[in-house]
């Protein structure tokens, strides 16, 4: 088989025999190889091209095929495509080699592809499940399985999960949640410490687990936008843009100009009032509750403005395949552009009154530090790892409408909470400029908001750069219109990792303010 | 700088912004509903509503809403409704989500945990019935299957004025 150029570029004189190589967009390239060259291509190319492993999941194709195909995604950023490693399982031998040992972002992945479809990583030292918990979800059932049913009726399956222990003198463990002592998801976090600094934090999660991958099977692509809204509250218009970005490859469908610019304009929206709510987040916990109070109004004030222009406070409906819903008339765009001018004016008050404050700055200083090179091997997204000095952002590594918009990717290089909240608070800025900037373009773009798919067997990636990171989607439409498979990762889903890192030598006091400075999403890793 | 804050505020003065008209509430409604509301919880609950929530499989959006209730422009504290940390203080449950498989137990034992008399309050689509998440394999259809639910606040998400205006009336007719 020839190589495609493209990998000959990447592995250089290395041989690996690939079985298939197709290019179905400009920016996926999916390779099949044997089972004993999957290990070996993934080393290549996570070390070539420097990237953690993106997605990693199964398919159940055996009805069809008889086999489950493993897809394994990684990022080339030179040439801002992914990469898919593909890998045929056979049906009555579930089994495949890990890749966890030398690619650590590949762990949680195989985990969840062992609990979700029955098909074991071998060598994977984890495999604890992660969504369908031990004490009430019994052994052998797999929900992703298309033959999948439900486990009978009866008493809870009563097995118990098995915390990493510390063990040592004076080494005691502080068990917290689900139920937390604010308005916030559940998640279980187990301390173990010493004196007072964090020796080793273990998150638990999947409390929030409601099986959405399955609910999506069978859905209308008009049904799964409105699931995809409901997936994450917070990112409601970021998951429906990566849908409608997936399927909008898979059918081939070309979205008018007028519409990208105003899906910028939504995206940025949503991003500066997280961001908002974010950064007086990490104000109130540590107790400064002016600040936390006035950032509380900006957040209002941005969902005030969302409601007046899509109906929505948290622009939802908008999305649909090939565009959007309602276009934004000349009185609206007024609307955002006085808005813009209040929210920056105050942004910068908020600025000043945290950062002149000695004693808030001497809390996010050098507190929760993530290094580098940890950030780097968790494979950790978005927001925190451009705070620890990698510019990773979906806008500048993949082809988009962003091209044609100037922006800085905002980096520090601390991976302290003070960094996390530096990285938040220039997005902001940024922000506000990519909105004027669509602004302007948009009075001399035709005014085609919309336009009209056809629907067909296909798939595709999309993938957006939501506030917190970037959102990754794959999906499969069959032959009816209808979603065969659908795969979501959520930023926070290697981002949780990243957390119970940076705390470690770091005292409890000082939890709720890395949490914060992270801000990740519960019901997005749990989907 | 503290002096800066201090001198802008009394120069500033009230800092909230007047709420924009929307569709269906406005900010008088608000304000109107609110006193009402308070004078309702003084009388029925000796001055104050304590409230705790639990979030059973939520989006997240539903926490947003009900923590914007508390922000200086809604302030629904200044109408006698606190939300606090611990179910033993509260006199209130208000649940959000389709309750999933592994929240149930936890859902339970907070319900347990709260002193009597107590009452159970849902808000947003899903903990009616499941909503969007209705039928799947890891969730309930709504937290009526598992406590006594006696209020319903619907929306996905309820904004911060539909939760006011629906507590008040509830609480009315109590």
């Amino acid at each position: 088989m020839e190589y495609p150029n493209l990998l000959k570029e990447i592995i250089g004189g290395e041989k690996i025999a690939v079985i298939e190589s197709s290019q179905p967009f400009k920016d996926e390239l999916y390779l099949t190889v044997e089972n004993g060259e999957f290990v070996r291509l993934c080393h290549l190319l996570h070390k070539r091209l420097n990237s953690a492993v993106k997605m990693f999941f199964a398919e159940d194709l055996r009805a069809k095929l008889d086999k489950y195909v493993l897809y394994c995604v990684f990022l080339n950023e030179q040439k801002r495509s992914w990469i898919i490693v593909q890998q045929d399982i056979h049906k009555d031998n579930p089994v495949f080699a890990t890749l966890a040992k030398d690619i650590h972002s590949a762990s949680l992945f195989e985990r969840e592809i062992k609990e979700m479809f029955g098909i074991d990583p071998q060598g994977n030292p984890d495999g604890r499940r992660l969504k369908l918990h031990d004490e009430v979800w019994p052994r052998g059932f797999f929900p992703l399985r298309k033959d999948f049913s439900l486990p009978p009726e009866g008493p809870l399956a009563g097995l118990q999960y098995k915390f990493k222990r510390v063990e040592g003198e004076g080494i005691f463990e502080v068990p917290v949640g689900p139920v937390h002592a604010g308005i916030i998801g559940p998640g279980h976090f187990r301390f173990s410490v010493a004196g007072e600094p964090i020796i080793n934090l273990e998150i638990r999660l999947g409390w929030t687990h409601k099986g959405v991958e399955k609910i999506l099977e069978g859905k209308t692509v008009h049904e799964a936008t409105k699931v995809f809204e409901c997936i994450s509250g917070d990112t409601a218009f970021g998951y429906s843009l990566a849908f409608c970005l997936s399927i909008e490859k898979a059918f081939g469908v070309s979205v008018p100009l007028r519409a990208q610019l105003l899906r910028v304009i939504f995206l940025e929206l949503e991003r500066m009032y997280n961001h908002a709510n974010d950064i007086g987040g990490i104000a109130l916990d540590v107790g400064f509750s002016f600040p936390a109070q006035f950032a509380s109004l900006i957040k209002e004030a941005i969902l005030q403005l969302n409601e007046k222009l899509c109906g929505s406070r948290y622009l939802k409906g908008i999305n649909v395949v090939g565009g959007i819903q309602k276009d934004v008339d000349s009185v609206k765009q007024q609307l955002i552009q006085q808005a813009l001018l209040k929210i920056k004016s105050d942004f910068i008050s908020l600025e000043e009154m945290l950062f002149s404050s000695v004693s808030f700055m001497d809390r996010v200083d050098s507190t929760g530090i993530l290094r580098t090179k940890t950030a780097r091997d968790l494979g950790i997204t978005g927001v925190a790892v451009r705070a620890s000095g990698i510019g990773l952002d979906m806008r500048k590594n993949l082809h988009s409408i962003y091209d044609s918009l100037s922006f800085k990717v905002i980096k520090e290089q601390s991976g302290d909470v003070a960094a996390r909240l530096k990285v938040r608070c220039n997005e902001v800025k940024e922000s506000i400029s990519i909105i004027s900037q669509c602004l302007e373009k948009i009075h001399t773009c035709p005014s085609e908001f919309k336009q009209d798919a056809q629907e067909k067997e296909g798939f595709g990636i999309g993938c957006v750069e939501a506030w917190r990171g970037p959102v990754r989607v794959w999906s499969r439409i069959n032959t009816q219109g209808k979603i065969e498979r659908c795969k979501i990762v959520d930023p926070s889903f290697l981002n949780w990792e990243g957390l119970s890192f940076a705390v470690l030598g770091n005292i409890i006091p000082d939890f709720p303010l890395c949490n914060k400075s992270f801000d990740l999403s519960y019901s997005g890793n749990d989907l | 700088m503290s002096l800066n804050i201090l001198k802008n505020s009394i120069k500033k003065g009230r800092v909230t912004i007047p709420l924009s008209l929307s569709e269906s509430v406005c900010l008088t409604d608000v304000e109107k509903m609110g006193q009402e509301l308070k004078k309702l919880i003084h009388a029925k609950f000796r001055r104050s509503l304590h409230i705790r929530e639990v979030d059973t499989g939520s989006c997240g959006a539903c926490e947003s809403e009900i923590i914007a209730c508390s922000n200086p422009i809604y302030d629904i504290q200044r109408f006698g409704i606190d939300f606090v940390a611990s179910p033993r203080h509260a006199d209130a449950l208000l649940v959000t989500g389709p309750v999933s498989k592994n929240m149930e137990l936890a859902l339970k034992k907070t319900y347990e945990a709260m002193p009597e008399p107590k009452f159970v309050i849902t808000v947003g689509e899903c903990a009616t019935n499941g909503g969007l998440f209705r039928g799947s394999y890891y969730a309930h259809s709504g937290v009526k299957n598992i406590l006594p639910v006696v209020l319903h606040i619907p929306g996905c998400p309820p904004s911060p004025a539909i939760i006011i205006i629906h507590l008040k009336l509830f609480i009315h007719n109590l």
